[in-house]
């Protein structure tokens, strides 16, 4: 069924439980069951097809826009795929000229909103962007370039946007496998690009896969950018028929077809893991060398690596600059600027730690028990990932509501109070749309660090006598450390960039800097939109950084060993 | 050490629900939900300064607003919901979120087009969608009506937005109830006929006229007298079309007291200043919408267009055959 599973079949005795691993069974799937409930709402809804509707779609479009989203995710996936792990063996494993720099920079797009990176480009690549108007300048005006506006546009877009997410996962997947594995493989007679293939991508498997995934499923739940390049996918057919034709019931429909496209990707990750181990005896061993590259190769390694880094990256904040001084000149800051900012660190701050703590609950509990309740329960909650935020905000809102009116009617007769809204007028009704959409990106991360953690390592604490919770906290977690520091970075500019579920579900108020961002973007203020932009990638970039350090080896504190010289 | 964030986190989120409990608004503010989006609205303080009644905004989508009204049902704080459409209006009357509002400022501001056969919303603002046109390569003679897009002269030279957008919608609406389906889904035909350039954004779509991607477009009267206004020597104009017939396609940004506002009176006292000359000139001047109200006139920039015979289909139509025009949309392959 999933790897822990898979791992105590091969390991030949079962993983020792505790008195009360049915205590962290049932937490778990009691708070899978919470986070789940939008996500169930959803696939609900199918219970009463609307009919009309469905035919209208299956008449005109149901059968592009299923093709579009499934060009959609092959190509995004294979992009990301490609050049995260790419990037990450590149930089992991040869030294040459800017490494240091690519190395952390390289995961710089993370902190861009994948809905301003798709205005940017337009506005630069467009017929009526300098690039052209350049271009026409030389050539002469009848000069036609293929249209950014197009499936292959918003394919490229996001896989420059989301190939981050590999790249982080590949590189500390890379960084912790024993330099002895590559070495023996090595002396056995396996070429560099065979021994990379053979074994060092097997070993790597997990966090790749859970990369894609999560790439994939951001890509499924895009609305802004398929709106920007006017591409029809699900996920803008969703829209379209909640906007359009007045039909939330409906549109909640197609919502649950992209929750059958997400499951479909989490069958192809479970499957792709199949059953093999994917620990290894010795965490670190003693550090190899990196190889030097020189001439023509180091070259066009760092050549690759600043093309890359300039496209995704640099052009973007480039054009944002240039707005964003020209803004200021003009008006100053934004009113409230400092609140909006104070409002959306906050908010990520607290979604992080929340989601953090949750994915350690979710995967310990399963690496206790894998039961067949809870497993299933927990892929089911992390599949918000693939929902739309605005999808997910309706599922959190109308029982949030329904509750509000009950504590407030109970309330009225109690105290004789009118409190009104108490969950849906907090903040803590979109506190909890954040984890219901964020928990996958916790929730892989976090058990990608479980899954190398070995299963002795358990055993062992239990014959020295530390039970289930005792273990985690002082074995399990500081072993983790590294993938729940990345895991709280990465929902915190999760966080930082949302803007549907914000829109819906912000009390009155709480405004972020994604809603500044909105509210320029939806009345075709570029210019405008540049300052909080900017401040979104701004400060997601500390966030992103701590990515980074979770990859530099620490001491290693379950063995006690003095600290190995660093790779790097 | 982590018990201890756990413990601030958890009196962090107690402290926002008591936050949200003490927010109730107090007698002298009023909530408004509007899916307007302008930094600035001169028409709102001027509003605040006259009456002393404090305005709060809480911005979002239409269908959001929606939602939102929809689930907070009589424990809404909301007082007045404004939309940027009609549809959007007509959609909240529909779902029982607004209630009738019997003034006689309100009925003599705002003309009867213009506002809820059942007084539940009345337009404020009004823009127009247009033909326009690049004035260096089209002469205004070589266009009529808005069918006549559908020509093949203009074949790869029409720019359109895409038509999930609610601009376009409420066109197609519009459409539908003056000349019914079959004839409305023939226009459309004929303007996909064209392989028109389809572009999410209507600042975009002038930029593309201007720039020489295509040489007409439909767009809304406000973004093209914006960029008028930054630059007068840019080269695109707009051509009212069926001047003989309909008349040009209007739609409303409006107003509509919420079914259970708490503060209904000051509510009322709202819209009927935002009806009234005062308020109406500052929206034209402000965002270059044309003012409702028929006495006040429109900025001069907009002036200068000349008077155009508007379409007097009571624009609630926009609404009711929304769902009808994205439909039709879908079938023609107008994407």
């Amino acid at each position: 069924m999933g790897s822990p599973a898979a791992t105590v079949a091969a390991s030949g005795s079962p993983t020792p439980r505790s008195r009360r691993s049915w205590l962290w069974t049932t937490a778990a799937l009691g708070t899978a069951a919470v986070v789940a409930g939008p996500i169930l709402a959803v696939g609900w809804s199918l219970t009463a097809p609307a009919w009309d509707i469905w035919a209208h779609l299956w008449r005109t479009q149901l059968l592009q826009l299923l093709l579009n989203t499934g060009q959609l995710l092959v190509g995004v996936g294979l992009g990301v795929l490609v050049l995260g792990t790419g990037l990450a063996w590149l930089v992991v494993t040869y030294e040459f000229p800017g490494r240091r720099l690519f190395e952390w920079a390289l995961i710089l797009p993370l902190a861009l909103p994948a809905y301003v990176i798709g205005f940017v480009f337009l506005g630069l690549l467009d017929f009526t962007g300098p690039l052209q108007t350049g271009l026409r300048a030389v050539f002469g005006p009848g000069l036609r370039l293929p249209d950014l506006r197009s499936g292959w546009g918003v394919t490229l877009m996001m896989t420059l946007v989301f190939y981050p997410y590999v790249y982080t996962l590949a590189r500390t997947a890379l960084l912790e496998q024993a330099p002895e594995t590559l070495e023996s493989a090595r002396c056995l007679g396996r070429t560099r690009v065979g021994a990379f293939v053979n074994v060092t991508l097997p070993l790597a498997r997990p966090s790749l896969v859970a990369g894609m995934t999560l790439a994939c499923m951001e890509a499924l739940a895009d609305f802004g950018t398929v709106a920007t390049f006017g591409y029809r996918t699900l996920t803008e057919a969703i829209y379209r028929v909640w906007h359009g034709m007045f039909d939330r019931l409906a549109a909640t429909q197609l919502a649950a077809v992209l929750l059958g496209v997400a499951f479909l990707l989490i069958l192809v990750e479970r499957a792709s893991r199949g059953r093999a181990r994917f620990t290894q005896s010795r965490r670190h061993g003693h550090p190899s060398s990196a190889i030097l590259l020189r001439g023509f190769r180091a070259a066009a390694a760092t050549g690759v690596c600043a093309a890359v880094l300039l496209v995704a990256f640099g052009l973007p904040v480039g054009q944002l600059l240039v707005w964003v001084i020209g803004t200021l000149r003009r008006d100053g800051l934004p009113e409230g600027f400092g609140g909006l900012l104070l409002n959306s660190l906050w908010l990520a701050a607290v979604s992080a730690v929340c989601a953090g703590a949750l994915a350690v609950l979710l995967g310990y509990a399963l690496r206790l028990e894998p039961s067949r309740l809870v497993v299933p329960a927990v892929r089911f909650a992390a599949m918000g990932y693939a929902l739309p935020g605005a999808v997910i905000a309706v599922g959190v809102l109308l029982p949030l509501a329904w509750l509000d009116h009950v504590l407030a009617r109970g309330l009225e007769r109690a105290l004789g109070i009118d409190a009104g809204m108490l969950l849906t007028g907090s903040a803590l009704g979109l506190l909890f749309a954040y984890l219901v959409r964020f928990l996958a990106v916790s929730f892989y991360t976090v058990e990608a660090s479980l899954t190398r953690i070995p299963r002795n390592f358990d055993e062992a604490a239990r014959s020295l006598g530390a039970g289930a919770g005792r273990s985690l906290r002082e074995v399990h977690l500081p072993l983790m450390r590294r993938g729940l520091l990345g895991a709280g970075a990465l929902v915190f500019v999760d966080v930082m960039k949302e803007m549907p579920a914000t829109l819906l579900l912000r009390p009155f108020g709480l405004n972020t800097l994604a809603i500044a961002v909105w509210q320029r973007t939806a009345e075709s203020l570029w210019q405008e939109a540049a300052v909080p932009a900017l401040a979104i990638v701004v400060a997601g970039l500390v966030p992103v950084a701590l990515i980074l350090r979770t990859g530099v080896p620490l001491a290693d504190s379950a063995t006690r060993e003095a600290p190995t010289p660093a790779r790097r | 050490m982590s018990a201890r964030v756990g413990w601030l986190i958890a009196a962090g989120l107690l402290s926002q629900v008591a936050l949200a409990a003490a927010a109730a608004t107090e007698a002298t503010e009023l909530l408004i939900y509007s899916s307007r989006h302008y930094p600035q609205e001169p028409a709102f303080d001027a509003f605040a300064k006259k009456t002393g009644i404090a305005l709060k905004t809480f911005n979002a989508t239409d269908a959001e607003l929606f939602e939102r009204l929809r689930a907070e049902g009589e424990r809404t704080p909301a007082d007045v919901l404004i939309t940027v459409d009609a549809g959007n209006l007509w959609n909240a009357a529909r779902a029982g979120l607004l209630a009738a509002v019997d003034s006689r400022d309100l009925a003599a501001n705002i003309p009867a087009h213009l506002r809820d056969p059942q007084n539940r919303w009345f337009g404020m603002t009004v823009r127009a969608r247009t033909i326009v046109y690049n004035t260096k390569k089209v002469k205004p003679d070589e266009l009529s009506t808005y069918a006549a897009l559908g020509d093949p002269r203009w074949k790869g030279r029409l720019c359109l937005r895409t038509s999930t957008h609610v601009y376009n919608q409420s066109l197609l609406a519009a459409m539908i109830k003056r000349y019914g389906e079959p004839t409305t889904e023939e226009i459309v035909r004929g303007w996909v006929a064209t392989q028109p350039i389809l572009i999410n954004g209507d600042t975009k779509i002038l930029e593309a006229v201007a720039a020489g991607q295509c040489d007409v477009a439909l767009a809304n009267t406000y973004y093209l007298a914006r960029l008028v206004a930054k630059d007068p020597s840019f080269p695109v104009r707009p051509f009212w079309p069926d001047q003989e017939g309909a008349g040009v396609h209007v739609n409303i940004s409006g107003a509509g007291v919420t079914a259970h506002a708490r503060h209904r009176a000051e509510a009322i006292r709202f819209l009927e200043f935002l009806s009234s000359p005062d308020a109406q000139a500052l929206f034209a001047e402000a965002s270059f919408e044309f003012p409702a109200n028929p006495h006040v006139a429109p900025h001069p920039l907009l002036a200068k267009w000349g008077t155009f015979k508007m379409d007097d289909l009571n624009i609630a139509a926009a609404g009711e055959f929304q769902a009808a025009a994205t439909r039709l949309a879908d079938r023609v392959g107008y994407k």
